[in-house]
Parts: structure tokens; sequence; C-alpha cells
């Protein structure tokens, strides 16, 4: 996890500073937790935009051996730089088609989850055997020595957590960054979930733009020079849809999105399969079995994990947070990871692991919150659905 | 009729031998977009500072604890439908409950309103 002593400043912590009512350390970073308030942010997300500093992450590139005379082409180039990541992600990267981006996880060799993260093939044809990773900001160090690791000589790995990640999530996301950066407006209008593009702009330099996000919105994420980025987003936060959101709504909309946040849904002893999480290991991976912890995951595939993540509803209004404890018939039989209040439903909102007989939606449960016994039911995720913009075939 | 403080700001405010108890505008802006509010049972009993009521934020609970000792008269039922009256009228609609003081005598050792003004300026 993040290192004791003083907190980083974001590249725009004045930016923030200006508009923020609350600061707080988050992974090693001093961050902007709320601004008008999290429930107004939250909706504000949702029917409008939100912008999010994300720059405590881990932006990095995966590029070519440094020698040019182990530079391969194209498709070579590709599957060599991919094999690197395989070594240690059970999602099938080789197959990545250009400008594509995937979610996967690093795993160890018991099948457990180390980090969750995004990887994308550019696709321009001066970046043959890039990826672009972005791994989670309170293991960033750890999983980037984990990839220095694999590496065997065979890519190079590039930290750019110096540049700001700004992300705009909602749905007036895609007007509101399209009208910020004109000479990218075609390309970025045209881009469909989960995926990539390199755009050279004349405000803003360089951007590394993909179409994704964590909060079941549509969206963008935006890697970009931290020179260049107080100009984007004060050209963002000047459009009327656009405002700022902090760290505490980031929580909350991934909650009601049914998204994992790493260290309380997925940890090192939790299986990608017992965290529903099956869909991220492609056909090719499973017939190999050739990810750390193979065995594990793919009998859980075979005959089921003996534990389940599900979305809870308590029924009263007492919100069930991590650690409360799952009660059938009186028995303890789960736990909370996960838990607070949606703003959409106006109610409390849960996500759990429970022992797989009980994962089934509509089965009755109890909630130990404060000693006492409440009712809540089993429901399935996610809590409000995801409104991804997905154009033809892409996938 | 005067208000008192705690250091864990709640507030208290004495008519007759009934104390009507909340948390300060200074507590409920740190704690955000109040949720829920679990308060007492009338003919509950609490000592000075023992537990009496939760308040959840949107991002976490904390402990509300009795100012002064005393028997629960009433809980405020409005907060069950609207949590939120906590955020927009801490030290009015808000309030939590109204408790028979066991002894008056312990106001006197808690803040007065410019005493609690300093305190919170020192955070």
């Amino acid at each position: 996890m993040a290192e004791a002593g003083p907190l980083k400043k974001l590249p725009l912590d004045a930016l923030w500073r200006a508009r923020a009512k609350k600061f707080g350390g988050f992974a090693g970073y001093d961050m902007p937790l709320e601004f008008e308030g999290l429930i107004a942010e939250h909706t504000w997300t949702r029917q409008h935009a939100g912008l999010f500093d994300v720059s405590h992450m881990g932006p990095s590139f995966l590029l070519q051996p440094q020698k040019q005379e182990q530079h391969l082409a194209g498709e070579d180039a590709h599957k060599r730089t991919a094999s690197v990541i395989e070594r240690i992600a059970p999602a099938d990267i080789q197959g990545l088609k250009p400008g594509q981006v995937r979610y996967t996880m690093l795993l160890n060799s018991a099948g457990g989850v180390l980090d969750d993260f995004m990887v994308a093939r550019p696709a321009a044809a001066d970046s043959a055997g890039h990826l672009y990773i972005v791994v989670n900001a309170g293991c960033k160090e750890e999983d980037w020595a984990l990839i220095e690791a694999a590496l065997n000589g065979e890519a190079q790995l590039v930290r750019a957590d110096e540049n700001c990640l700004l992300a705009l999530q909602g749905p007036a996301a895609v007007d509101a960054l399209a009208a910020s950066i004109p000479d990218g407006a075609d390309t970025l209008r045209a881009m469909s979930f989960m995926t990539l593009e390199r755009l050279t702009t004349k405000a803003f330099g360089t951007l590394i733009v993909t179409r994704s996000g964590y909060t079941g919105e549509d969206g963008y994420e935006i890697l970009v020079s931290a020179d260049a980025a107080v100009a984007l987003a004060e050209a963002l936060l000047a459009h009327p849809e656009v405002k700022p959101v902090g760290l505490g709504a980031r929580d909350s909309l991934r909650l009601e999105a049914g998204l994992c946040l790493y260290g309380h849904d997925l940890d090192p002893a939790t299986s990608p399969i017992e965290a529903d999480l099956a869909w991220t290991i492609q056909k090719r991976r499973r017939e190999a079995g050739d990810f750390p912890g193979a065995e594990r995951i793919l009998r859980e595939l075979k005959e089921g994990p003996s534990r389940k993540r599900v979305g809870i509803r308590p029924k009263d209004r007492a919100p069930a947070r991590e650690g409360v404890e799952i009660l059938k018939d009186g028995k303890p039989v789960g736990i909370i990871t996960s838990g607070g209040f949606s703003p959409i439903l106006g109610a409390p909102i849960s996500m759990g692991y429970i022992e797989a007989q009980f994962a089934e939606p509509g089965t009755q449960i109890d909630l130990l919150v404060r000693g006492q016994p409440r009712a809540g039911e089993i429901v399935a995720l996610p809590f409000v659905p995801h409104t991804y913009v997905r154009k033809g075939k892409a996938s | 009729m005067t208000t008192r403080y705690t250091k864990d700001h709640e507030w208290v405010r004495l008519e007759g031998d009934v104390a009507t108890v909340g948390i300060t505008p200074y507590a409920a802006e740190q704690l955000g977009d109040v949720v829920y509010v679990e308060l007492p049972a009338a003919g509950a009993s609490f000592t000075q500072g023992a537990d009496m009521a939760v308040v959840e934020s949107a991002k976490a609970a904390s402990d509300v604890y009795a100012p002064i000792s005393g028997e629960i008269v009433s809980a405020n039922e409005a907060l069950s439908g609207a949590p939120d009256l906590v955020n927009q009228s801490a030290d009015g609609e808000g309030w939590f409950v109204k408790l028979k003081a066991a002894n008056t005598g312990e106001l006197d050792a808690l803040m007065d309103e410019a005493a609690y003004a300093d305190y919170v300026k020192g955070l």
C-alpha cells in the first residue's frame, strides 16, 4: 500500500484547492474528496457530466525493448508485448484488436487478485508492440515491480504517472469533451466504449484517450501532460454540463454500478470467479490454462466457487457497510465488502461475499449491523443500469 | 434558555428539566450528506458520554453521545423519513432526542456558545 510520509500533490492541486470543500489523503496523494456535496456530485454525474482527477492512479506504457535490432513489426510486436502481461494476468491480451481496451487483473499463484487494471492496445502504426496500462493508485509500485519481473527482455515498462489523468463521466461527457477539443471532436464522438485513441491537439498536445471509466456511465479517461492539464480541466469546467467530482462520489458511483474496489471487494485471497469476473477470462486463456492460479480458477469455473460476490439491498434505511456479517437463519454465511447509500435509489446498497447456495437474487438474508440483525435481500448487480456507448461490432 | 455544547459536537438545550439534543451545524458540515439516523426509544436511559445514537453520512457512520445523563422522552420521528434535516437545520428541525435530565448540574461543565465557537476555530 501507499508509503508513509508527506502526501503527494496532484498536478492540478491549486485548481482543486480553490474549489473543493474537503481534501484528504488517499493512496499517498492529497485528493479532493468533496466539492458541492457527495449526493449532489453523484447525481450530477449520472444526469450531466462529472470531472474526476484520478492522477493518483498508475498510467504506464509497455514499449518494445530498448535495442532497435530487437524490434518487431505489427502483429508480431503486439504478440510479444502481450505475452508479458499474459504471464501475470488471465485476459486474452494477444487477441486485443488495435484500439481495444480490456479490464483484467494481476493474479498470484493461488489465483487470488493482486490488483485489477485496464490494458489497451494503441492503434497507431508507430505504436506497434505498445500497451497502455492503468493500475490502481494503492498498489502501483507493487504492480509495476510485478510487471518488471515479467518482462523477460521482451518489453520495457515506462511509468507515466507524472502526467495528469482526468476522467469525464456521464451522459454529457461526449458533448463536453468534443466541445473542449474541437480538433479531436469527430474522433472522440466516433469512439466505442472500451477503445483508445491517441489525439494530437493544438491546445493540449498529445492526449491518450480511452472511452471508459468506473462509474457505469458513458465517459472518457484522458491522459494529459501536467503542463497542459490546467488548460484542459479549465476548458471542461467551463462547459455548463461539467462539474468537478471528488473521491467520495467516485466511490458511491462505482458501488451503484456494481464495480469492485480493490482492497475491499477484491484481495489476494479472492479469485476472479468468486468475484463474478469470469467474463474477464476469455476462451483462449481458459483453454490454455497458462496463467497464475489457473488450477483453482479453472476448477471454480467448472464446479462453481464456494462463495460469490453479490449485490444486497438492506430493507430499512440503515446502510450495511464493509465488515458487516451476513446471516441466514441466524448463522453467518458471508460478509459485506462495500456498503453505503445509493443517491439514485434513495436507499442503502451493499456488495459482499456469500456462500454460493445463498447467492441467488431474491434470497432473504439478515445483516448484522451494530449487533442487530436487519432484513436484507440478495439482488442482481448493477444496482443502476450501465449506459456504456457501444458502436458497431466493437467489443 | 441557553444552549450548551460538547467537544464531540452535540448541543443540548434545557427547558425545565427536559433537554433537547442534536449535533452542531459544524458536525453536520463535517459529516456531509446525512442518510440515516438511528435514535433510541423513549424510556431508554443514558449516562453522560454513553453511546446514544448513530448518524450515518453517505460515507461513514458516527456515534452520537449523551451530552448529559437522562431518560429519553421522545425521538425526532421526522428524521426517519428525512435524515437530511440534519444538514438543513442541525440546530433546529434536525434535533435528535428530548431527554429528561437526571442532573441539570452536568450542563455547567459543558461549553457555552462562545467557548464552543473558540473550540471549533482551533480544530
